[in-house]
């Protein structure tokens, strides 16, 4: 079956949007295929800097054909009715035919429609696709013409089954030649299909397929790396970028000058890879940052490379230069005495400056550390001087450094380790993937930090919305979470309710990965006052292992079934059941052995929640599972005795009273 | 390195490339400003639907960058080359990297690369998108198919090519620190230019008279809009007045007298005047593109 050949040719397309162009043209490729009901074998799309490229193999030369019964108007429905009907089928009167249904005799309307040739179709629909890609950002380039993209477009290449599929986009007609790389090749190529556009593409330097271009990289930079006897530092995200800035890597090796040597090696990877896209390389056995680095051309130079090399070497002379100005002025300065500097940096409008945050951070810190067995003096140091780096040079020109530079000041000035440590790692965890602090003076900063930020924008009305989450807000109640559960702490949040009813959110999905259902953290959380995390936590795991058993399962119909004639009953009646049971009301005897075990269950269950014994807890639940069953088995609730039926529904309400002491029952689903 | 040209003939490669291209060839605007985008012929000319092609050399001031001439490349005050082609020629890209070839930059022993960076003006309302060009991996020009300018709408688009000049000769002749770059044969960049960044930055961070330099700035801001709101459409005198605010402003911020609340009103009171400029020029025969010579 035919292949359709699909290649976008642009000026430079950003490094960044080019994974999700490629993909983004596969969908919409994709949906107007399935549309027109043209079905396909494969596909793939290819990205890159100056083409997107997609390849749909195995297509049908046309579509299928297409009949239709359209039902329309009975045949004594007024006659604009039926006009009307006509003119939705483009049909003449002779030509409907009339069926006998139970309702009368209705006109038929049958409309066969002949598939078209698929070239036919590709050249409506691809236009319209190039057209929907969602560039994040797009730009116009033609005069008087609307039309975006995210670069000049300069050429199409579009054929099916070999043979051009004629449209045009943005004034750019469809052939079958595009252009190889820049400085490698020249004159245009042509490729009819996609195993002579791919081969040709490489004979004119360019590899088509980013997986291929990082791999090329990838081994290129461990090879270059085993030559000088080094290792490279894996950096996927640097990688990624790297593939989407040239059509044919080219790896070559830098030396750093050994006066730069001394510098810490963060800030030396991170300008080499910030501002150069070069990569680290270290010695495998001690693990130290070399003096080489990798950087990947665009370019096979005819000498080899040698001034590529050099200039690279110049320009990361200069870069780091500055960066070791910037370090050594840096600690000139002591970080104590930046503090003040804090407050000149607005740290929100409506939260006042960076001094007074941090202010707010040292007073809690001080207080969360007092709980959790920490010297609160040092949580409060470290919790002032955790932000002070922002005011030097390292970190101004390089924020993601921030803490890890705040680290190496306060080891100059001679500061206590953990303090030290403390003012690094207080921005942990920066991701999910990232490990959370566990030293207690850096845990007491870290989650003071985060508790301030949460409350203060909270306060302020500036929540996260469904669209956007501007301070990060979910990633620092996730970090709260983390800490306090990966850590084991007890510590009481001691929060607003609609920022308690967000970290259960939060909570949630943090837990979802663990595979804890949510419906059982509503169900604990719907109880309320609970401000405790990792009681919360093991609550809800002690009740998902109950309900994992057989008594658990059945308690819970139980409890479904009293809860709805209850509600139903409630309803009815208008009122709420919640009186004491009157026990000289009690007839059957299943009734009196259930009010027995409840009366049991009661005095039982609190004590162990008391003691946070919750697996006792769900024993003395697991006890009510019998007397329950025999209830329903044995007992008519609706009786005719009014008071009876009182009784017994206030014996039910009890019941549910009962295990809503564990958790809402009525919010587990299943 | 193909060519050793001095920091002069660099400039004059530029201007008889571009010429050749059929660039007017200008002379740097007689007005302090932060960027060759600020010229009029850039700013103003960048819209309406007339045709424009101009390359020219523009002093740039940023009076916060001055470091007393001790730094190795930042400077208060720099040449930038600027070209401005509308609309954009398709081959636009290819014109520019001729133009590298002209300068000794042969992409045959180099690694060209063009790296997202799209610009932004907030004093100018104006906007664009393109990229940084790379030379081995140093950043060596500013490549911008402008979108809006004053707020406004081009269209046709116009290509922006932005030369630092100082950087760019530093990198063909292989110097380290600006002040050695050689100007021509026999005088350097430094017996040029030393003096003056030392006393410029003196003036830009201590001695500038910040009473004199805010009510340069009220002056000019109300200059600008009397000529906006007279009986006779003065786009071009107004919009001097709008650069000069501006430099006030640059001026202002050197000497830490305006904090970060207020920046962004100041920059909004320039942009206001930078807009009005614009919407006034479109009005004109020259913005309009009534075609007044045939």
């Amino acid at each position: 079956m035919p292949d359709l050949l699909l290649e976008l040719f642009s000026e430079e397309i950003p490094a960044r949007m080019q994974a999700g162009a490629a993909k983004d043209l596969e969908r919409l490729v994709v949906g107007a295929l399935t549309d027109r009901g043209l079905l396909f074998e494969g596909i793939k799309a290819f990205a890159g800097p100056r083409r997107l490229t997609l390849a749909v193999a195995g297509l049908p030369a046309k579509q299928g054909d297409v009949r239709e019964e359209l039902k329309g108007p009975k045949v004594d429905a007024p006659p604009a009715a039926i006009e009307g009907f006509l003119k939705k089928t483009g049909l003449s009167k002779d030509q409907l035919k009339v069926e006998t249904t139970p309702k009368g005799d209705v006109y038929i309307g049958v409309i066969e429609r002949k598939g078209r040739e698929t070239p036919q179709v590709l050249s409506e629909i691809l236009p319209e696709a190039i057209a929907k890609l969602p560039w994040p950002k797009s730009m116009r380039w033609r005069a008087g013409d609307p039309v975006r993209w995210v670069r000049p477009l300069h050429s199409i290449i579009a054929t099916f089954d070999g043979e051009v599929v004629p449209f045009a986009f943005a004034g750019v007609q469809s052939g079958n030649s595009t252009m190889g790389h820049r400085f490698l090749s020249q004159g245009a190529l042509t490729a009819r299909r996609f195993d002579d556009y791919e081969a040709a593409l490489k004979k004119a330097h360019v590899i088509l397929d980013a997986d291929q271009r990082k791999a090329i990289i990838f081994e290129g930079v461990k090879g270059a790396a085993f030559v000088h006897g080094l290792e490279m530092i894996p950096d996927e995200g640097l990688l990624n970028e790297v593939a989407g800035l040239v059509e044919y890597p080219v790896i070559l090796v830098g030396t750093i000058e050994d006066q730069f040597m001394d510098v810490p090696a963060e800030i030396l990877q991170t300008s080499m890879r910030t501002h150069q896209k070069y990569f680290s390389l270290r010695d495998p056995k001690t693990g130290k940052m070399a003096n080489r680095f990798a950087l990947v051309a665009n370019m096979i130079a005819e000498d080899g490379g040698k001034q590529i090399v050099a200039g690279n070497e110049r320009v990361l002379r200069a870069r780091l230069s500055d960066a070791k100005f910037f370090w050594d002025e840096d600690r000139k300065i002591k970080l104590a005495d930046r503090v003040n500097a804090l407050k000149g940096i607005v740290f929100h409008a409506k939260l006042g400056t960076q001094h007074e945050r941090v202010e707010r951070i040292a007073k809690l810190a001080g207080e969360i550390a007092g709980k959790i067995g920490a010297d609160p003096k040092k949580a409060e140091r470290a919790a002032r001087l955790a932000k002070a780096d922002l005011t030097t040079g390292v970190v101004g020109e390089f924020p993601e450094l921030q803490g890890v530079m705040g680290r190496y000041y306060a080891l100059h000035d001679k500061e206590d380790a953990e303090i030290a440590d403390a003012v690094r790692d207080h921005y942990k965890p920066v991701g999910p993937s990232d490990a959370v602090p566990t030293a207690k003076i850096a845990i007491a900063v870290a989650l003071a930090d985060k508790l301030d930020a949460l409350t203060g924008f909270f306060a302020a009305g500036e929540k996260p919305t469904g669209s956007g989450d501007p301070f990060a807000l979910r990633r620092a109640a996730l970090g709260v979470i983390r800490i306090v559960i990966e850590n084991g702490l007890r510590l009481p949040l001691t929060v607003a309710d609609d920022l308690l009813v967000f970290f259960a959110d939060r909570l949630k999905v943090a837990l979802k990965e663990k595979g804890v259902r949510h419906d059982l953290i509503d169900a604990v959380f719907a109880l309320g006052h609970e401000d405790d995390l990792m009681r919360l936590v093991a609550r809800v795991e002690a009740l998902q292992a109950f309900l994992k058993t057989d008594d658990g399962t059945n308690l819970l119909a139980g409890y479904k079934r009293a809860a709805n004639i209850l509600k139903a009953e409630e309803k009815k009646d208008g009122k709420t059941y919640i009186s004491e049971v009157a026990p000289d009301l009690l007839d059957a005897a299943a009734e009196k052995s259930l009010f027995a075990a409840l009366s049991g269950a009661k005095t039982g269950i609190a004590p162990a929640l008391e003691k946070e014994d919750f697996a006792a807890a769900m024993r003395q639940m697991a006890a009510l599972r019998g007397p329950v069953d025999a209830f329903f088995d044995g007992v008519k609730v609706n009786d005719e005795n009014p008071k009876l039926r009182e009784n017994r529904l206030n014996l039910l309400a009890s019941f549910r009273a009962a295990l809503h002491q564990v958790a809402d029952f009525s919010k587990i689903e299943g | 390195m193909a060519g050793k040209l001095t920091f002069q003939d660099l400039i004059l490669t530029l201007q008889n490339f571009w010429a050749s291209k059929g660039c007017l060839i200008l002379q740097p605007y007689d007005n302090e400003m932060g960027a060759g985008t600020f010229h009029p012929a850039t700013t103003l000319r960048a819209l309406g639907p007339r045709p424009w092609n101009a390359a020219f050399v523009q002093p740039s001031r940023r009076p916060s960058d001055g470091r007393y001439g001790e730094n190795p490349n930042r400077l208060q005050h720099y040449y930038q080359y600027q070209v401005i082609l509308k609309p954009a020629p398709a081959d636009v890209q290819a014109m520019y990297l001729e133009s590298l070839k002209a300068i000794g930059l042969d992409p045959a022993l180099h690694d060209i690369r063009f790296v997202e960076d799209d610009w932004e003006s907030p004093t100018l309302g104006a906007a664009g998108l393109g990229w940084e060009v790379w030379c081995d991996g140093m950043e060596i020009t500013q490549f911008t198919y402008f979108q809006q300018v004053g707020g406004i709408e081009c269209d046709p688009v116009c290509a922006e090519i932005t030369y630092g000049l100082e950087r760019l000769a530093m990198y063909v002749q292989n110097v380290e620190f600006v002040y050695d770059l050689a100007f021509n044969g026999k005088v350097r960049y430094g017996e040029v230019f030393h003096q003056n960044e030392q006393e410029f930055s003196a003036f830009n961070f201590e001695k500038a008279d910040t009473a004199i330099l805010f009510q340069h700035f009220k002056d000019a801001e109300k200059q600008c809009q009397e000529l906006l709101a007279g009986d006779k459409l003065l786009p071009l005198p107004a919009y001097d007045q709008c650069i000069k605010a501006s430099h006030a402003f640059n001026l202002l911020q050197a000497r830490g007298v305006i904090s970060v609340t207020e920046r962004a009103a100041y920059i909004g009171r320039v942009r206001a005047l930078a807009q009005a400029c614009c919407e006034a020029w479109l009005k004109t025969d020259m913005g309009a593109y009534k075609p007044r010579f045939g």
